[in-house]
């Protein structure tokens, strides 16, 4: 029988090798481009790879390590950012290794197209001396998870498996493996390698740079760094989705194409730069190639002339090396643009128009709601990770004086405020803070596409499981001022909010509302009848709300009647089949 | 030699299920295929871009500008903002339907009384009422496989290819309705 082809996402391929090689769990945080890697390992049978959302990428690296260090197969996933978080466990895990199989799926979004920053994860493995694999098309993917965790216990290290947006969201052919399961290594107590004392991982530092020696000559022997000979003129080297555009851009030229990213395989290097006239480095984000090469005093270009912003393309190889590009024509002038917008229906409208009715300063966080930056609502003062909205408030007080905490707040949602905003309210408490924390709890994750968290009572098999409850969390934290509101209720939500602000401490108000793409079925439109064109709703930056010369108009393919807009008209004249009594 | 589409709509259009229809034609045909898609921050109402690819062999995963054979368009101003894709003899197959975004909706820019004008004049358009046609077949949410009929007279795969792997990427129960709006993209295009 011919082996079964698919057309899989990279994502899927990765979860794919996973259940082929015998993984037994996958524990990961949600994050672009990350999270269908995980999502679709959860569609595999359970008793096969056992699936879980930790609250933060640092705990699902450390549960993963449990497993592994318990013997059997892990992995856990994360975009780049995440990989920040989980830098601890990372680290210190290089040093003891493993007993079962232990990979780290890392997605890096070049060009950032639903990221705060572009930083290349290639560096985290070269601090944490961990091997890298990085593949370039879906079947690599699925081919490189497997050969990661055959790496991982030939080693004895945690791999690391880099992606890219552009791979974990595209799709190509995978031909079908049968699924292997390995054995579940003994346990043996070994307190020397696991248990790292300055005694211990003193020893197993030097194990550490050993590892990464014999990594580095393997690697020059290993087909998947490979040199493929064209014109002797150019030579490129290059990995990942790169490969699949400099094949494109300069076919003619030869290649050096890695799938081991760290170490680098000197010798093989060598001999290609030995090969070839020009040689050149072609990578996306930082030149940690390029650096690498130049220390051993080859000479290479490869920044010079793609630069480190953004994502790389066809073109953009093509421009480098002085070829034409293809004819093609500008945009016309006048397109408006089309941002990203909360949907319609969205709980967080409700709770950021009072914030900007309230002139607030917000110190916002990383969820759908960063959306609330842009216009009409502009109600963003600060973004800069998870979690970290809460510790931002507390250092405006400390700055400008309890009297900042009057008019300021954090917002972060409840997968972000479980993520890392409970330690920042902790230190908020116990340094004497008066700032106020707004938790939008939709009772999902929502930017991400709607997984499961702690406090939304479902696991990633939408079976139930155990719900945190918020308000007793905060309540135990040391907060003695909680509000829980309705944030269609902008009546009620402004008291409560204005409450918090004046409260002698550290106030917690919860605006709780499910996500509106959490309600199924099919919903009405509100309708409007004797608009004087005031433009109050138009505030609400509602996508169903028209604005057009005769006033405004409701578009009923996209309005769910959410009633929010109703009774902010001052003349009644937008009708809801929602009551309310909002003004 | 390889084929070439971008697909361009709004966030929420269905601009996914086109390119999985197109990938599995291409998989049923043992050809060579990539499709990339945008998930996450974009998908919002966003305008939202899908890159096809077919052919004998496929390394990029996106289409270049000034390469695209076809400009399959959601809606009309995504059609616009994406021109620099299609190649010089490529074709725009648009849906004449409008989606505001949101600077139109709040005032603060206008939508272009033709934003396709000045193009039909340099480059072969197709334009069809795909929403009126998708509501005929029985629900707006088929404006993706309308705009997939009209494109397929145009590629060299036969209609039952099409139908065949329409049927493997949509739920039974909404198999009819599908196979009506194909037809009638593939007839009024």
């Amino acid at each position: 029988m011919m082996p079964e082809k698919k057309l899989m996402l990279g994502n899927e391929a990765v979860a794919r090798g996973c259940w082929e090689c015998g993984v037994h769990a996958v524990n990961s945080y949600p994050g672009t481009p990350s999270t269908e890697i995980t999502e679709e390992c959860a569609k595999y049978p359970r008793e096969d790879m056992l699936c879980e959302w930790a609250p933060n990428e640092k705990v699902a690296l450390e549960v993963s390590f449990g497993v592994c260090q318990s013997g059997a197969r892990a992995l856990s996933c994360m975009k780049h950012v995440g990989l920040n978080v989980a830098a601890d466990p990372l680290f210190t895990a290089a040093y003891t290794g493993v007993r079962g199989g232990l990979v780290i799926a890392v997605a890096d979004d070049p060009a950032m197209h639903s990221s705060q920053n572009e930083q290349d994860s290639r560096y985290y493995a070269r601090s944490a001396h961990l091997p890298m694999l990085e593949p370039a098309d879906a079947q690599e993917c699925k081919d490189f998870v497997k050969l990661a965790f055959d790496i991982s216990e030939k080693y004895d290290t945690p791999v690391l498996l880099r992606l890219t947006t552009r791979l974990s969201h595209s799709r190509s052919v995978v031909t079908l493996d049968e699924r292997v399961k390995p054995e579940i290594k003994p346990y043996e107590k070994d307190a020397q390698k696991y248990v790292m004392m300055p005694g211990m991982a003193k020893k197993r530092h030097l194990i550490v740079e050993d590892r990464e020696k014999r990594l580095a000559a393997d690697a020059c022997k290993m087909p998947e760094n490979r040199i493929e000979m064209r014109d002797e003129k150019l030579g490129i080297i290059c990995s990942g989705v790169c490969y699949q555009y400099v094949r494109e851009a300069l076919p003619e030229a030869s290649v050096l194409k890695l799938g081991l990213v760290n170490p680098l395989p000197r010798g093989l290097i060598e001999e290609f730069a030995g090969k070839v006239e020009r040689l050149v480095v072609i990578e996306e984000l930082e030149g940690v190639i390029e650096e690498q090469i130049a220390s051993w005093g080859i000479a290479a270009e490869g920044k010079n002339l793609t630069g480190i912003q953004g994502e790389l393309s066809v073109n953009r190889i093509r421009l480098a090396f002085g070829k034409k590009l293809p004819e093609s024509a500008d945009v016309p002038a006048g397109i408006p643009a089309r941002p990203p917008v909360l949907c319609p229906g969205c709980p967080h409208r409700g709770a950021f128009y009072v914030m900007k009715q309230m002139k607030l300063t917000v110190y916002g966080d990383i969820g759908c709601y960063t959306m609330a930056a842009l216009p009409p609502m502009s109600s963003m003062d600060a973004c800069l990770c998870m979690g970290a909205s809460v510790g931002m408030s507390f250092g405006a007080e400390k700055a400008l004086g309890r009297d900042a905490s009057r008019h300021t707040v954090a917002v972060l949602g409840d997968s972000t405020f479980v993520h890392s905003g409970i330690t920042p309210l902790i230190d908020s408490v116990y340094n004497g803070g008066h700032n106020t924390v707004c938790i939008l709890d939709n009772r999902i994750t929502g930017m991400t596409g709607h997984q499961q968290n702690p406090a939304s009572g479902k696991n990633i098999y939408n079976e139930p499981a155990a719900q945190l409850n918020l308000e007793a969390l905060c309540a135990s934290c040391g907060v003695r001022d909680i509000h829980v509101v309705d944030p269609f209720d902008l009546k009620k939500s402004r008291e409560e909010l204005q409450k918090a602000l004046d409260f002698d401490g550290v106030s917690v108000v919860i605006f709780r509302r499910p996500c509106q793409l959490l309600i199924k079925g099919e919903t009405k439109s509100a309708k409007v009848d004797g608009c004087r064109n005031c433009g109050k709703c138009l505030t609400l930056g509602c996508p169903a709300i028209e604005k057009t010369e005769s006033g405004v108009r409701i578009n009923p393919a996209l309005c769910v009647d959410c009633g929010l807009c109703a009774p902010l008209c001052a003349f009644g004249a937008i009708k809801s089949s929602v009551g309310g009594e909002n003004k | 030699m390889n084929h070439k589409i971008v697909i361009v709509g709004v966030g929420g259009q269905g601009t996914l299920l086109a390119s999985k229809i197109l990938g599995q034609l291409a998989v049923s045909e043992n050809l060579a295929v990539k499709v990339s898609e945008v998930h996450g921050m974009a998908q919002r109402g966003g305008s939202v871009i899908t890159h096809v690819i077919f052919g004998s062999e496929v390394y990029a995963p996106l289409v270049s500008e000034g390469e695209a054979d076809f400009l399959l368009a959601f809606e009309s101003l995504e059609a616009a903002r994406a021109l620099p894709f299609l190649s010089k003899d490529g074709t725009i197959i648009v849906s004449t339907q409008r989606i505001l975004p949101m600077p139109v909706i709040t005032g603060a820019e206008k939508y272009p009384a033709d934003p396709l004008g000045g193009i039909r004049e340099r480059v072969s358009a197709c334009e069809i009422p795909a929403d009126k046609l998708a509501e005929e077949a029985g629900s707006i949410k088929a404006v993706n496989v309308v705009l997939l009929g009209a494109m397929a007279k145009r590629l060299p795969f036969e209609k039952d290819k099409w139908l065949s792997a329409l049927e493997k990427c949509v739920p039974a129960k909404y198999l009819e309705l599908n196979r009506r709006a194909f037809t009638l993209g593939y007839e009024n295009s």
